[in-house]
């Protein structure tokens, strides 16, 4: 085991840690955008009620979202820890800095990182931790089987302004972050070749564009119609 | 020809372990000279007025040693892309400008004086690995063995490098990635440096480790600014070839 410990105690063995986090994390987006659409539903809530209660108590979706939780920690705490070590390289700041050949988002990653993770601890805190801590919602029964109403949750949540505001700048720092991290997660496992990075890095700008506007749509769309 | 008048903003710091300033000089340079010589010019004048002159490192003077460094209005080796400060020519600044000089900056290239930082970091990363143990022979035998055209070509590429370090100094995470990379490509695309890719990837990436270079974070200004145009392709290389040598090497 000793060269596995090597191999992450080395610069590359921890950005392929980044990397293999970053792209579980871009998978987990997709997959709880499809659940979570079901909040635009005209259904009173029955369709995305049974859904969480679903993920919520299916033994294979509680495993892996313990994974969820550690790799989401993993690529918080080890990507603040590497921002925090390069930045000490860097040594003494340029008088004149002139960049303009590189993205904004690929030098701010931790910054943006930072905002997504205050997002994260402000989502889980309503929804996730309410459901599964507490006793604090409703119940609600659909064809004899009871269940938490997490949609009334979500729907009260989104009638608020400042939520749906934060939403949307977790979103967008989401969205930037993606735009670098999409295209580099392949370039550090080393996958970098002219008949396949063109195709990367355009999904990687789509993906960064669709998913978070996608996600944008669930607040605005209880803000505005589902009062 | 014309002549220009500049204001030269350049960084002065006596050793080490000072704190280091900026100061500004009036310099009339010829727009045919290199930006060099516009120092050499400056410095002249610094010594007739018996003060210290500008320390700066050059070499050979025609873009292929890689001791040039120092970064100008914010770009290492300057405005010009794909160029080496002694290649840059002062017909490339406006009449009047005030041009910004700084030396190029990391935690593990250290100022020595002015302009000067020690980059013996780059000499131990090649002495860790970045070689072929054996004598491979005269020209005649490197001919003897086929090589595929892309391949040798892609080597080449890679074998421009000429390690002046303007890829550490652009990064804002002080990495060398772009620098060892090159050099574990150049040598791992050919028969004879194939040979010993994996002890060769783990003692140059250990040594780089060591020396105190940041990770990359594959934010692409090291290509931006590099003379040679190296790639960032170089780095996936040698992200592929670090992973080989853990996951499959002896």
């Amino acid at each position: 085991m000793q060269w596995l410990v090597q191999f992450f105690s080395s610069g590359i063995g921890k950005k392929v840690l980044m990397s293999l986090t970053g792209l579980f994390l871009i998978l987990f987006l997709i997959v709880h955008l499809i659940g979570n659409l079901q909040l635009l539903k005209d259904d009173g809530g029955q369709a995305f009620n049974l859904y969480a209660d679903f993920m919520v108590h299916n033994p294979l979706i509680k495993t892996i979202s313990y994974g969820l939780y550690f790799f989401i920690l993993l690529h918080a705490v080890l990507g603040l820890l590497i921002a925090a070590y390069n930045r000490k390289l860097k040594g003494q700041k340029y008088a004149v800095s002139n960049s303009q050949k590189t993205t904004w988002a690929s030098k701010n990653m931790a910054l943006l990182g930072i905002l997504i993770l205050a997002f994260i601890f402000l989502h889980m805190g309503d929804f996730w931790f309410k459901m599964k801590f507490t006793d604090q919602l409703n119940l609600q029964t659909y064809d004899g089987v009871t269940v938490k109403d997490l949609y009334a949750r979500v729907s009260i949540a989104y009638q608020e302004l400042w939520i749906v505001v934060a939403y949307l700048v977790g979103l967008f720092a989401l969205g930037f972050h993606l735009w670098h991290g999409f295209q580099s997660a392949f370039q550090t496992l080393g996958l970098n070749h002219k008949k396949y990075t063109p195709t990367i890095k355009g999904l990687g700008k789509i993906y960064s564009l669709v998913i978070p506007l996608a996600y944008a749509i669930i607040p605005i769309y209880h803000y505005f119609f589902m009062k | 020809m014309s002549d220009l008048h500049l204001n030269i903003k350049v960084w002065r710091q006596n050793q080490k372990n000072d704190s280091g300033h900026f100061e500004t000089y009036k310099v009339t340079a010829n727009e045919h000279m290199s930006f060099l010589e516009m120092l050499d010019v400056l410095n002249e004048q610094l010594v007739r007025e018996k003060k210290d002159p500008v320390a700066f490192e050059h070499d050979c003077r025609e873009g292929i040693c890689g001791t040039c460094s120092m970064v100008i209005n914010g770009q290492p080796h300057g405005p010009l892309a794909a160029t080496t400060t002694c290649q840059l020519h002062m017909r490339f600044f406006k009449e009047g400008e005030t041009i910004v000089v700084e030396p190029f900056r990391a935690s593990a290239f250290p100022v020595l004086k002015d302009l000067v930082v020690d980059r013996s970091s780059f000499d131990r990363i090649i002495q860790s690995g970045g070689f072929i143990s054996v004598n491979t022979g005269q020209a005649p035998d490197g001919n003897a063995i086929p090589i595929e055209k892309d391949k040798a070509g892609k080597s080449f590429e890679a074998a421009a490098c000429i390690g002046c370090g303007a890829c550490v100094a652009a990064c804002p995470n002080g990495s060398a990635m772009l620098f060892t990379s090159a050099k574990v490509t150049h040598l791992g695309l050919l028969p004879q440096g194939k040979v010993e890719e994996e002890k060769r990837v783990q003692a140059m990436v250990a040594q780089m480790d060591k020396e105190g270079f940041g990770m990359c974070s594959n934010i692409g200004a090291c290509e931006a600014e590099c003379p040679k145009e190296i790639k960032l392709e170089n780095i996936a290389y040698l992200n592929r070839a670090y992973l080989k040598s853990v996951f499959s090497g002896e």
